[in-house]
């Protein structure tokens, strides 16, 4: 099915009643998780995963959807009013937002925030239906081997790339592969790493890893290092944007949404490095008339570009994932446990096979995105408020949540007793600066990896070698080995001229 | 070794340690008459040999004078608050333990409590009140709405007898 008739068939789908209620309860939970300090898009969806027992798919991932673009939107606000960027793409919007909210322009800064990741988010969704099906291509050839070293390619780009450090990175990753094995070996049949406890036949579930990591974690972690002292929410004034607020923040749209989307589609980079590539393009490109507001009063190009990169990379990274199969952020791992709870496997399959599901997904992003708009600049009354909770009784009331979605899952305190002990772990990780999401990607990506290569090991007859003599999985295993040690070679040749 | 690296040192010990872990784990995986090119224990055994690398990489870079004490979170957050975590842990605790036989909303309001009084919360029983709503609204949601079966304790068994409903 070709891109536009394919849009045809999700719009008429994505506006039934249903669907579109499923949206906008995806953008208003996703909005508030994102403006809450604490919590993000990857345990929220990991607490909602039990509706995929009751409600079908299309309205679950038009609900998980909603809530991932939801979140981008909400974390600018934190960042703007209160300097505390609550999702790692939202660093670079506090670096200018809050300095503008702090000289009295809050409400431009929110709008151009929010209008760009509008635009930006319009651009990454026309680019998932454009260039899904194209991908779908050419991912119909890829055979196990070349799926197998695309995921080592992941891997490696998750944990070795991204972060500040590949030593540390690579751990969390192989803490993640070793949790994602506990359970029965679904080719031999074998229990493995389960302590010969019978809860652990069945593995580590998803829900529990993810809200330890997410939730427990982080309280444990506030609290570690909790001192009194109070949080200031500056004030929003007036929203509108002035023609020259207009003008000045038009080209910094379009070229962050020209960066983002592409880095997002590579695992490659996660919303950081285009937020911050952004971010120093428009300080370069800035007309030298308003260069002094950079790092002073703060100025509206560096928080038009960053936010709309940020949202255009969060589009792309859906790319990989409904077209590959192959997460590169911990939200999307987790979407992809959802789409295996369904028994559906995301991949180049999905757009033939469950060309419905896709399509009216994708339909539902570009309502979603209206919807988005809409509720965070006329209701940005509403979410300041949300961010006037105070710490204690959020973080309480955080765990109280993290609680009853793992102890639903089976109603056993041995899950309760992994879920506290995995949050220990967790804040240890975040005192030690371990990243998590490579944690989340690995257990539930490490499983698939060892399923494509017994596949691609069969198919080649217990040949090793079928990794470097397919030339596609030679040049992505090219690609990974560079990823690892490239930065390093990089970093010694440079001291070395220096 | 710098001072302040001796925590980072201790990082890196217990990755080899819960390398070893691994390797002992995989060690221990039965193994199958049944052929297959890449059995049950390949993978693991990577990740056991991979984690044991990886802890012995920390533990250098740690004897080289560590990471984390140059981190600027770290070098600026104060001396850790242990009362903080002890409330935070308390509760979790009572939470493990009253969870069955109390229910849900109970365990959980009480967990609420004390993890409000970690943060610095100094009314306990505005606390309880707000805890005991968010708790049975949880409770409500994820029973009604999400169709989680979490059996219901003393409490939500009372609230469904009112309600007139059968208690599952």
């Amino acid at each position: 099915m070709d891109s536009l008739s394919g849009l045809a068939l999700g719009f008429g789908n994505a506006f039934s009643l249903v669907n579109l209620a499923w949206a906008l309860l995806g953008c208003f939970l996703g909005t508030a998780v994102g403006v809450l300090p604490g919590i993000g898009p990857a345990l929220t969806i990991a607490l909602l995963l039990p509706i995929t027992f009751s409600v079908n798919a299309t309205g679950a991932f038009i609900l998980f959807c909603g809530v991932f673009y939801g979140a981008m939107y909400g974390g600018s606000t934190t960042s703007i009013l209160l300097n505390t960027p609550g999702e790692s793409g939202s660093i670079i919007t506090a670096l200018e937002g809050a300095k503008m909210a702090r000289n009295g322009r809050a409400g431009p800064a929110l709008a151009t925030s929010a209008i760009g990741s509008f635009v930006a988010g319009t651009v990454g969704t026309l680019g998932i239906a454009f260039l899904g099906p194209v991908i779908v291509e050419w991912a119909l050839v890829l055979g196990p081997a070349e799926y197998f070293t695309l995921m080592v390619l992941c891997f490696v780009t998750v944990s070795a790339v991204l972060g500040s450090s590949a030593l540390r990175g690579l751990t969390s990753l192989f803490f993640g592969l070793l949790l994602g094995l506990v359970g029965i070996d679904l080719q031999t049949g074998q229990p493995r790493l389960t302590f010969g406890v019978p809860e652990l036949l069945d593995g580590v579930n998803v829900v529990l890893v993810a809200v330890a990591l997410f939730a427990v974690g982080e309280a444990l972690y506030m609290a570690w290092h909790h001192h009194a002292g109070k949080q200031e929410v500056l004030e929003v004034g007036r929203l509108m944007l002035s023609k020259e607020d207009l003008k000045r923040s038009f080209w910094p749209w379009i070229r962050g949404a020209g960066l983002g989307f592409p880095f997002g589609v590579l695992p490659a980079g996660g919303t950081e490095m285009p937020t911050m590539l952004s971010y120093y393009a428009e300080r370069k490109l800035v007309d030298p008339k308003y260069a002094p507001e950079f790092g002073t009063t703060g100025a509206i190009e560096g928080v038009a570009g960053p936010e709309a990169a940020n949202n255009a990379a969060a589009a792309g990274i859906l790319v990989p994932m409904l077209t590959l199969g192959i997460p590169t952020s911990a939200t999307a791992a987790i979407m992809l446990s959802a789409f295996q709870s369904y028994g559906i496997n995301p991949g180049p399959l999905l757009f033939t096979q469950q060309a419905e599901l896709v399509w009216t997904l994708i339909a539902s992003l570009f309502i979603a995105n209206v919807m988005l708009v809409v509720l965070n600049l006329p209701l940005v009354g509403l979410w300041v408020r949300i961010l006037k909770i105070p710490v204690p009784q959020l973080y309480a009331g955080i765990l109280v949540f993290a609680t009853i979605g793992t102890y639903g899952i089976s109603n056993s305190v041995i899950d309760l007793v992994i879920l506290y002990a995995l949050g220990v772990v967790a804040m240890f990780m975040r005192r030690f600066d371990f990243p998590v999401a490579p944690v989340v990607i690995g257990m539930i990506l490490g499983p698939m990896a060892e399923q494509a290569l017994r596949q691609a090991l069969t198919i080649s007859q217990g040949d090793w070698t079928v990794f470097v003599t397919r030339p596609g999985s030679a040049l992505i295993l090219g690609l990974a080995l560079v990823a690892l040690v490239g930065p390093k070679l990089y970093g010694a040749w440079t001291a070395r001229r220096a | 070794m710098k001072p302040g690296a001796a925590p980072d040192l201790a990082v890196g010990l217990g990755v080899v340690v819960l390398g070893i872990l691994a390797a002992w784990l995989t060690w221990v995986i039965p193994v199958t008459p049944v052929y297959a090119v890449v059995g049950p224990k390949l993978v693991p055994a990577v990740i056991a040999a991979a984690l044991v690398v990886l802890g012995l990489m920390l533990t250098v870079a740690a004897l080289r004078g560590g990471w984390s004490a140059d981190l600027p979170e770290v070098a600026e957050a104060g001396p850790p608050n242990l009362l903080a975590l002890a409330w935070l842990g308390g509760g979790m605790l009572l939470n493990l333990v009253l969870i069955e036989p109390l229910g849900f909303s109970i365990a959980a309001a009480i967990q609420f409590v004390c993890t409000a009084r970690a943060f610095g919360s100094t009314s306990m029983l505005r606390d309880a009140a707000i805890a005991l709503a968010v708790s049975l609204a949880a409770f409500f949601l994820f029973v009604e709405a999400l169709g989680v079966n979490i059996g219901a304790g003393l409490l939500e068994g009372a609230i469904l007898r009112l309600l007139g409903q059968e208690v599952p």
